[in-house]
């Protein structure tokens, strides 16, 4: 291959190294109007009156809209599939309060200043309820967050504050309890987490020319935005364009459909301008954060150390809304037991309603919590049972060939698809990745000082796109210069995705890639696909790549033999070529189409979608050192090395994998919503809330080892989310190796690692 | 209002704003949109401009303070060869993923690079150490200037 594999400059890079204005809020909108919105300052409770007047009256306030300007009608904010299996548990605005966060009325004026000022001239009158923060306590609760939606097909129990409820029996558990030698029993948890994208939340939306409704927005999920907004403001798809320019990272938080409606509601109701922007503090009680979630494992052994059960019992905290409840719940079982191959399965998730902000998608949806749980686990039980924690991993993996029998049980929302490990790079990963850190050298060694350090390990995998679900495709066309327009609907939020599916369209067409214009996301100009999440671009939107160029390029030899009055020809570089040595090039053969020999556009479309969702793995390793006086942990070292089959841009891939790193280590050490015992989030900045910086970091060393997946666009698996799982494990098992003290329940604190040591 | 006059991007200007203006609004307002917001309280660093040749985060400036100062945004300074060669760089490394970190993060290091033409890791991230990125862990563009 010639550009598949190798690290292309970004197509896009030229114009985000200058500065050029390429993201939402880079244009300048004549007219427009500012939107802020006032949240609930209670955790639970009824709206009796908000008192807008003295609000109204000042100058350049043009409207307030309240619950009362909008239809109830229920949906989901979360932006996948169609039907979402999410529950419909969301109004635009709510005449009930569910967490302090919750919108209460938009605020519309003339200018942000203004906006501001009115927020504060309004009061609101509540009739406060009972709330539940614990989500340990929601389970059959006197108090009832949803009583409204009982009929909600999507909504397991309203009346138990149950949102979704997950099952799956794989053989017999009870049997394999039994006969089991080794029983281990385990909890787990891990905490609220947020994205922490550097752009925040931001929509522009206006009325076009022709009065249809243009939305401007940072979004991972343009088309998902247009559809979920035309059904909330009830107003046609066929009048609404979203468009996605760049956007400033997502990692799943953009996968919702967060103020898009509030602010076309505004458009459409005034007819001029409007945007939205959060502030970070909005980001951090109003937007999205991670599942938390409480894991109990009950696992056994038979006496070669083979896994012969697994009892998985989730308890997830989904917040005051569903959304993604369902799913990321399902993603957490489904990857963490598609890594082992454990005879017999019990699985039961619940995820619970809380007054507390609402989670969503986050890059892994549910991964990286069922992994901190599952090899916490594994080397608790390796440690007890004194095997080696490596070889102990390496005897219960699924091997090639192998069918996994949970991913056809328990697909997205629905039953999931047959499924046989085609690929598997997990034990070179594991065994490279002990070499990078010198495992064997340098781990268990005898240490006396203060300052411990400890080694430990992760075993890890994901998926690529969701199986039956996920759908992308593809438009190209040819221009007379030989260049190529590719336009897509898949979405790049900062990946990098516009350059890998240019990188495979190039190596179809056999040109470099300069030559293929990206014009991706705009739901009037590019077909249709899903969105970027679920690590689904580079194998289902590159398979709708690979398939439209393959396509086209069959297309143009055909228009070349046709001009050339020919039977036999071939195309290589670019150029059409017969054996008698005559030849047309790419831009002959376009030209001449255009405006002289059988006329006509030279163009092809395609679409993807795949019944197969090959998993990624990834060993990471970490090193650490703890203070044992202090109780401070240091990572010193991160070894990620990676299976995510045929790389299409290492240097993307990489950045990938450096990316994912520190946000995981900020779940395990730094990073964690504080609420007080109102349910208020107490750190809404970055001074509080603490995100790893430059001068944060340890030594990462990344690597990929090589797999050919036949499924996917020349050999490729997904390797965004894939990256994130590894790290927090590691971290915990690394801590314990050091000083040993197990932490179960995220994150790692100096206090607990002191009273880990009985110091406390 | 307060007025000051500066210069920017080597135009000397007089302008008159409210009090409490901030640099970050203000260059927005001009269309200078390499400057970002991200945060509001100085810990991202998307909205930094050199203020005489210093990295500073334009949301923690006001307007008002900058009587006879002098004001650099990317704008600005991307046909300057030292501002030019940290691009390539980055380009050439993969140092930019979303790219909304990228503008404030070159300013940093421009600032940088002007005192100390061949600085080590520790004052690379030393430099940049205001400059938050969610996407890259830093490791490509610190490398990228490491090259």
């Amino acid at each position: 291959m010639k550009i598949v594999g190798k690290s292309t400059n970004r197509v896009d890079g030229n114009a985000l190294a200058k500065g050029k204005p390429v993201f939402a809020d880079d244009i300048r909108l004549s007219d427009v109007l500012h939107i802020k919105i006032l949240y609930s300052t209670i955790p639970h409770g009824r709206i009796i009156h908000i008192h807008t007047e003295k609000a109204l009256a000042i100058s350049g306030v043009v409207t307030i809209l309240t619950h009362k300007d909008f239809p109830p009608h229920f949906y989901t904010t979360a932006g996948q599939g169609y039907p979402e299996p999410s529950p419909r548990d969301a109004l635009v605005l709510n005449p009930t309060v569910r967490f302090v966060g919750d919108k209460v009325a938009i605020v519309v004026a003339e200018s942000l200043e203004i906006a501001k000022q009115a927020l504060k001239s309004i009061t609101v009158e509540y009739e406060e309820y009972p709330a539940i923060f614990d989500p340990e306590v929601s389970i059959d609760n006197a108090v009832v967050l949803h009583p409204e939606i009982s009929d909600d097909p999507f909504l397991f129990d309203s009346k138990r504050n149950i949102a979704a409820r997950i099952t799956a029996d794989v053989g017999d558990v009870k049997v394999a309890e039994c006969e089991s030698h080794h029983v281990f029993e385990r909890e787990y948890s891990t905490p609220y987490v947020q994205h922490a994208h550097v752009e925040p939340h931001i929509t522009l939306t206006w009325m076009d020319e022709n009065n249809r409704l243009v939305i401007r927005t940072a979004t991972q999920v343009p088309f998902h935005v247009r559809r979920i907004v035309a059904e909330v403001l009830d107003f046609p798809i066929s009048r609404i364009r979203v468009i996605k320019p760049r956007i400033g990272g997502g990692f799943g938080a953009k996968q919702e459909i967060l103020n898009e409606e509030i602010c076309a509601a505004v458009s459409l109701k005034t007819g001029r301008p409007a945007r939205i922007e959060l502030t970070r503090k909005e980001e951090f009680i109003a937007s999205r954060s991670r599942h938390p979630q409480r894991i109990r494992i009950k696992m056994g052994l038979d006496e070669q150390y083979k896994i012969r059960f697994i009892d998985l019992n989730i308890l997830e905290n989904c917040g005051a809304y569903g959304p993604h409840a369902l799913t990321v719940m399902s993603v957490t079982s489904q990857k963490t037991l598609s890594l082992y191959n454990i005879p017999n399965i019990r699985l039961h998730g619940d995820a619970v309603y809380t007054n507390l902000p609402i989670a969503g998608a986050y890059r892994g949806y549910g991964a990286p919590q069922g992994f901190f749980a599952l090899e916490s686990m594994m080397d608790e039980i390796a440690d007890e049972l004194n095997i080696d924690p490596i070889e102990f991993r390496l005897n219960n993996i699924f091997r090639i060939g192998d069918e996994i029998p949970i991913a056809e049980i328990l697909g997205e929302g629905r039953e999931g698809f047959k499924t046989v490990l085609n690929t598997t790079g997990i034990e070179e990963c594991l065994q490279r990745g002990r070499i990078l850190i010198g495992w064997d050298h340098h781990r268990g060694k005898k240490q006396t000082g203060v300052i411990r350090t400890g080694y430990g390990l992760a075993a890890v995998c994901q998926g690529s796109g969701i199986p039956g679900i996920d759908m992308a495709s593809a438009f190209i066309k040819m221009n007379e210069d030989g260049s190529f327009n590719l336009q897509v609907g898949a979405t790049d939020l900062g990946t990098g995705s516009d350059t890998s599916l240019a990188q495979i369209a190039a190596e179809v067409l056999e040109v470099p890639v300069e030559k293929i214009i990206v014009y991706s996301s705009d739901t009037d100009m590019t077909p249709f696909d899903t969105g970027a999440y679920a690590s689904s671009t580079t194998f289902i939107s590159g398979g709708a790549v690979k398939k439209a160029a393959e396509l086209l390029k069959f297309r143009i030899l055909e228009q070349g033999k046709r001009i050339l009055q020919v039977d036999d020809a071939d195309i290589s570089d670019g150029i059409v070529k017969t054996s008698s040595g005559e030849s047309l090039t790419y831009s002959d053969i376009c030209t001449r189409s255009f405006y002289t020999d059988h006329q006509q556009q030279l163009m092809a479309t395609a679409s993807h979608t795949s019944f197969d969702s090959p998993p990624p793995f990834n060993a990471t390793f970490v090193k650490v050192s703890v203070n044992t006086d202090t109780g401070e942990v240091k990572v010193l070292t991160v070894v990620s090395v990676t299976d995510a089959g045929q790389i299409i841009n290492p240097s993307m891939a990489e950045g990938q994998v450096e990316g994912a790193i520190p946000q995981s280590l900020g779940m395990a050490l730094s990073e964690f919503m504080i609420f007080d015992d109102h349910g208020r989030t107490v750190n809404t900045d970055f001074l509080n809330y603490h995100v790893y910086y430059p001068i944060d970091m340890p030594e990462i060393i990344s690597e990929f080892v090589h797999t050919d997946e036949p499924t996917g666009p020349f050999g490729a698996k997904a390797v965004a989310e894939i990256p994130i799982n590894g790290p927090a494990p590691a971290v915990v098992n690394a801590i314990y190796n050091a000083c040993g003290v197990r932490i179960r329940h995220l994150p790692v604190t100096p206090e607990k690692i002191i009273r880990g040591l009985g110091k406390l | 209002m307060t007025e000051v006059t500066f210069t920017l991007n080597g135009k000397i200007i007089a302008v008159k704003c409210a009090p409490g203006t901030t640099l970050l609004e203000y260059l927005r307002q001009l269309e200078m949109y390499s400057v970002k917001y991200g945060c509001d309280d100085g810990t991202c660093g998307a909205c930094t401009v050199l203020i005489d040749g210093k990295a500073q985060n334009a949301c923690l400036t006001m307007v008002g303070t900058l009587q006879g100062k002098t004001i650099d945004t990317l704008e600005g300074l991307n046909e300057q060869k030292l501002v030019k060669s940290i691009q390539e760089r980055f380009l050439t490394e993969g140092a930019i993923q979303c790219g909304y970190c990228t503008p404030g993060m070159t300013l940093s290091l421009t600032a940088l690079l002007r005192e100390n033409e061949e600085p080590s890791e520790v004052e690379i991230r030393d430099a940049i150490s205001g400059n938050y990125c969610r996407c890259t862990g830093y490791v490509k563009p610190v490398k990228a200037m490491l090259k």
